[in-house]
């Protein structure tokens, strides 16, 4: 079997896993063969990531040649999403089992159906060369996501779902407009085909108009500011193994879809400037920024702390984006990747106190360094990883980042960047300050540290965060390598 | 067979041994790995090593040259000592941190690059806090604070100055700085605040005495000659470098002069002797720069007894300040004795170590025609040794009689001053092996009757006029904190009615500014706080709007055409 005819099977396994799941009784069960279909899509995504580096590959389903039939299309930049996703999934399961046996306690079969669901769907999205297949797995991923957050103990849970479905749902359908216009102008579906057609009708209204819904629809998935306000509340009270999960991954394909959109299908000549998008991008990269770290300063929520760096952190991506440099796509890749690897290690990390101690206000974390050292020690560690403090991946993708800014002379962005970091300093600071350097009050209980079972998984977080600092052959190379597929031939070059 | 072990390595593993280990074992592990160090030191060879590529930059972690030798072998000396004296405190943070700091100071000045010299650099300060911090008291987590911001600040400076210089350059070496622009003012500003150059100087004085009492002897060792180093490097020939050290030796004087806090004094000290080697940093000749990398070997080796000494004083009595002190030579005579021989060094008394770096770098000024250079070199170790080799002696050990009985300094705390005072004397006596250890050939004698005669009557003048002014030259308790804290634009020379003034006017303006703060403070809380207006959680049809608004505006746009 060539790579080929086995790489479809990344989606389709997660997404067959989850019927069978859904019907499998007990806690046990259920979770091995969520983590064996994760595991096996990851290892195909690992297995496709350095063929699609080489030439762009292509599987008709159904042997329907496209562009009638679905195709499944995958290069450099997709191949890296895919392996960035499932392998964030198979980490993040790792850590599921002993938290989700404490949130949902019962019946854990139709919970980790919605999560492979919600895997399927965002894989699907990732791999898909097909317009309107990428509207449809990114309902099936929404759907079971908003479905996962309302699993969440907190009743707060409930409206941050509902909330999130609303403002997906007006996403989802933005996405669809802007498709339908597409199919009006151009008569096909997929996007290798409808970048082709493009150009014959590209001085037309309703091109700019989708071009416009489909860039906010994704926006708005994307949690870029002003479209991210679902994402500190979903985040913060969803399950915490849910969170994990999403914080690594859903906003990350997002970006993807967007790039996919306004490089491939449209041509960045077109793109950037019909619509005056990369003076959008920046000043929303950069609003979001600041008032993503901003507030995290002051949260006392930790998971909404982190929910808002969350939100600081895609101004990071996006605004290597707006740069519309080889150099400026590199870092958004790069950080793309890195930045899973930190939001995972650092919601691991709070989702092990939230286990031990019950609560993740600030105050309650006082003098917690001393009786929990092994976990606030790897939030810590996280911690420099956000700041970009060097031998952290964290540093490789704000190093490239500046110098991609520095390459078009934007001092001053590099200014904003550093600035940045320095309330990243400021947040992560407060939570060491409550751990180390205050006593533990008497009125809050004495915890012990936490199960291995958390602890390990967090650990190897953290490692990778360093170890991808050191070795940056993997990151640098496959980002250096989807930035250029972005903005080189694309989709519409030669394919076999 | 390797054939380059860095010694950072080493100490690195060390300080991450430490926690694991208890009692006699841990003490051991304290003397055994910086002894490990110092043969890993005397195996070194010329040349560069650990040359590895990351991110497409060329990195060297290990270049040994003569420069980086001087230095190299003073910290592993001064480790030695210091873990001796360390000895008897049972507290693994402060010996861990004390191993990493020297193993970052280590690593810094063996950087081939500059951004390896960045890492460590940071890491310095990251451990060096620690230091600080384990004092324990509420003072000293705040000076520790402002030392940890200060030298934030200069680290984003010296990354910014580093990401400049390769962007212009397109190489990472670490050699003299030659580029202009930003690149080399950035550079040269980060490299100054941690050689305390005024006004970038006031974190030492503020934190080396709030350190704890072990702590200080390598905070005094390593971060300001570390920069020393650096100055030596990249900015070797700096006008402007010449100046501001000059300045810098009278203006540590001055600022000792009126100090009360015995550790106080010596940080003084700090500025001044920084400021010989800054000067002949600056002045670039031959000689000068021998003088300022000798300087910089002798300094750390006295100022680290003189510290020990202090702070021997500081554990056996508790206290700190001048006024509370005296007459202590009866019951630490040896302390005394050892103290007095860093207090000889530092004045630069013929047969002691600080006599000869010293006028190597003074003679380096009037071999170069710089007279006024000259002239305040000439002058500042009058006032060296008025505070500390007669004020603070005499009134902490000789003098009135202050009641206190304390015992003599623990055994391992003696071991170390006196070894640290055996070299001292050894150097000013033989000196030939400190100036083979130079970057540059040497040839200098200092002991030749003239510049003896010159130093003799400079200091046996300055003696007199102590003893017949002793009743004004006595420490005053009045001095408090914050008056430390003020920076004075030209007039260095101010009377204690100036001092006044401006305290009551700075504290006048500091209370204007923070109530402004905390007003400002307490708006931005209720605007961006928990439930400011940019982190409440806002009703679906709000968030409906804004996407509404920015679907608008792009449409606006791409229709309009």
């Amino acid at each position: 079997m060539n790579i080929v005819d086995l790489m479809p099977f990344s989606v389709l396994v997660p997404l067959i896993a989850s019927a069978i799941v859904a019907l499998l009784p007990g806690r046990t069960l259920p979770w091995a063969v969520t983590f064996l279909a994760a595991l096996i899509s990851a290892i195909i995504a690992a297995l496709t990531l350095p063929a699609a580096t080489e030439v762009t590959l292509s599987y008709p389903f159904g042997n329907w040649p496209p562009p009638i039939g679905i195709e499944y299309r995958v290069d450099a930049a997709n191949a890296f999403v895919a392996l960035l996703v499932s392998s964030m999934a198979s980490l993040a399961l790792l850590w599921a089992r002993t938290s989700v046996n404490r949130e949902v306690p019962r019946r854990q079969g139709p919970f980790y159906a919605l999560f492979l669901l919600a895997l399927a769907g965002l894989l699907g999205i990732t791999m898909t060369g097909d317009a309107f297949n990428v509207f449809v797995f990114l309902e099936i991923s929404s759907l079971a996501t908003y479905a996962l957050v309302a699993y969440g103990s907190d009743r707060r849970a409930l409206l941050a779902a509902f909330r999130y479905l609303i403002m997906g749902t007006i996403g989802a359908t933005f996405l669809l407009i802007g498709i339908a216009f597409l199919y009006m102008m151009t008569g096909t579906l997929n996007m290798a085909d409808m970048a082709e057609r493009l150009p014959e009708v590209r001085d037309t209204r309703a091109v700019r108009a989708a071009l416009a819904f489909i860039i906010v629809g994704l926006g708005l998935k994307l949690a870029l500011l002003p479209l991210h306000l679902w994402l500190p509340n979903a985040y913060a009270y969803a399950p915490n193994f849910v969170t994990v999960f999403l914080a690594g991954t859903a906003t990350k394909v997002a970006l993807y879809v967007m790039l996919r959109f306004i490089f491939t299908v449209f041509a960045p000549d077109y793109s950037f400037v019909v619509l005056p998008l990369a003076t959008v991008l920046m000043v929303l990269a950069v609003a979001g920024m600041f008032a993503g770290s901003w507030v995290a300063m002051f949260q006392v929520h930790l998971k909404r702390m982190l929910a808002y760096s969350s939100v600081a952190q895609v101004g990071y991506m996006v605004l290597g984006v707006s740069l519309v440099t080889t150099a400026g796509l590199t870092a958004a890749f790069l950080h793309l990747f890195n930045h899973a690897l930190i939001k995972t290690a650092l919601f691991m990390a709070i989702g092990t106190v939230m286990y031990q101690t019950n609560s993740i206000k600030i105050d309650d974390l006082r003098g917690l360094g001393r009786q929990m050292p092994w976990t606030m020690t790897a939030f810590a560690l996280a911690g420099l990883s956000i700041i970009g403090v060097p031998t952290t991946a964290g540093f490789i993708s704000k190093w490239y980042l500046i110098l991609a800014a520095i390459d078009v002379q934007a001092w001053w962005l590099v200014g904003l960047i550093v600035l940045t970091s320095m309330m990243a300093v400021v947040y992560i600071w407060r939570v060491v300050e409550a751990a180390w350097m205050t006593k533990r009050p008497a009125d809050l209980p004495t915890v012990r540290e936490a199960p291995l079972s958390l602890l390990l998984p967090t650990w190897l977080l953290v490692a990778l965060n360093f170890y991808f600092g050191l070795d940056t052959r993997l990151t640098v190379g496959a980002a250096s390598a989807a930035a250029d597929v972005m903005l080189g031939a694309g989709l519409g070059g030669a394919a076999p | 067979m390797i054939d380059f072990i860095h010694p950072s390595l080493i100490l690195f593993l060390g300080a991450a041994l430490l926690p694991l280990l208890k009692g006699s074992a841990r003490k051991t592990a304290l003397l055994v790995v910086p002894a490990l160090v110092l043969a890993l030191i005397a195996t070194l060879e010329p040349g560069e090593f650990g040359q590895f590529e990351f991110l497409d930059m060329a990195l060297t972690l290990g270049r040994v040259d003569a420069l980086s030798m001087v230095f190299v072998w003073v910290f592993g000396i001064i480790l030695l000592i210091g873990m001796i004296y360390a000895l008897h405190v049972d507290d693994w943070i402060q010996h861990s941190a004390a191993l990493g700091y020297a193993g970052a100071a280590l690593g810094a000045v063996l950087a081939g690059d500059l951004l390896t010299l960045y890492v460590f650099w940071e890491l310095m300060v990251i451990t060096s806090v620690w230091l600080i911090w384990r004092r324990g008291s509420g003072v000293s987590y705040q000076a520790g604070m402002r030392y940890l911001v200060i030298h934030a600040i200069g680290g984003v400076l010296l990354l910014a100055g580093v990401i400049i210089y390769y962007q212009t350059t397109g190489s990472l070496a670490f050699d003299q700085i030659e580029v202009g622009g930003p690149a080399f003012w950035l550079i040269l500003l980060a490299f100054m605040i941690n050689a305390a150059v005024p006004p970038l100087h006031a974190w030492l004085a503020d934190a080396y005495p709030e350190a704890t009492i072990t702590g200080a002897i390598f905070l005094s060792a390593l971060t300001t000659k570390t920069a020393v180093y650096t100055l030596m490097r990249g900015y070797p020939g700096v006008e402007l470098l010449m100046w501001l050290g000059a300045i810098m030796t009278l203006y540590g004087v001055i600022y000792a002069v009126l100090a009360n806090d015995i550790r106080r004094i010596l940080a003084y000290h700090i500025i001044s002797q920084v400021g010989y080697m800054v000067c002949g940093v600056g002045m670039g000749t031959v000689m000068a720069l021998n003088g300022a990398g000798a300087h910089a070997f002798t300094h750390i080796l006295y100022k680290a007894l003189l510290f020990m000494g202090a702070g021997a004083v500081i554990y056996m009595t508790g206290k700190s300040r001048l006024t509370d002190l005296g007459g202590l030579y009866r019951h630490m005579p040896w302390t005394f004795l050892f103290y007095m021989v860093g207090a000889l060094s530092i004045s630069g008394f013929p047969l002691f170590s600080g006599f000869v770096s010293k006028t190597m770098i003074t003679e380096a000024a009037s071999l170069d025609y710089r007279a006024i250079i000259f002239l305040m070199l000439l002058m500042a170790p009058a006032g060296t040794f008025l505070s500390i080799g007669l004020k603070l002696a005499w009134f902490t050990f000789l003098g009135r009689d202050s009641g206190l009985r304390p015992r003599e300094a623990p055994a391992n705390m003696l071991l170390a001053m006196g070894i640290a005072a055996f070299l001292c004397f050894a150097i000013g006596v033989y000196p030939a092996p400190l100036y083979a250890l130079l970057p540059n050939p040497v040839d200098y004698n200092a002991y030749n009757i003239g510049l003896i005669l010159k130093e003799l009557q400079l200091l046996l003048f300055t003696g007199l006029a102590f003893f017949l002014l002793l009743r004004f030259v006595g420490g005053k308790n009045a001095i408090t904190l914050d008056t430390d804290w003020i920076y004075r634009g030209g007039g260095k020379r101010a009377t204690l009615a100036v001092r006044n003034a401006v305290v009551s006017g700075n504290r006048w303006i500091r209370k204007a500014i923070m109530i402004v703060l905390r007003s400002r403070a307490q708006g931005i809380r209720s605007r961006y706080g928990r439930d400011g207006k940019l982190a409440r959680s806002w009703p679906t049809g709000s968030m409906a709007m804004w996407t509404a608004i920015l679907l608008a505006s792009l449409l606006l746009f791409g229709i309009r055409t």
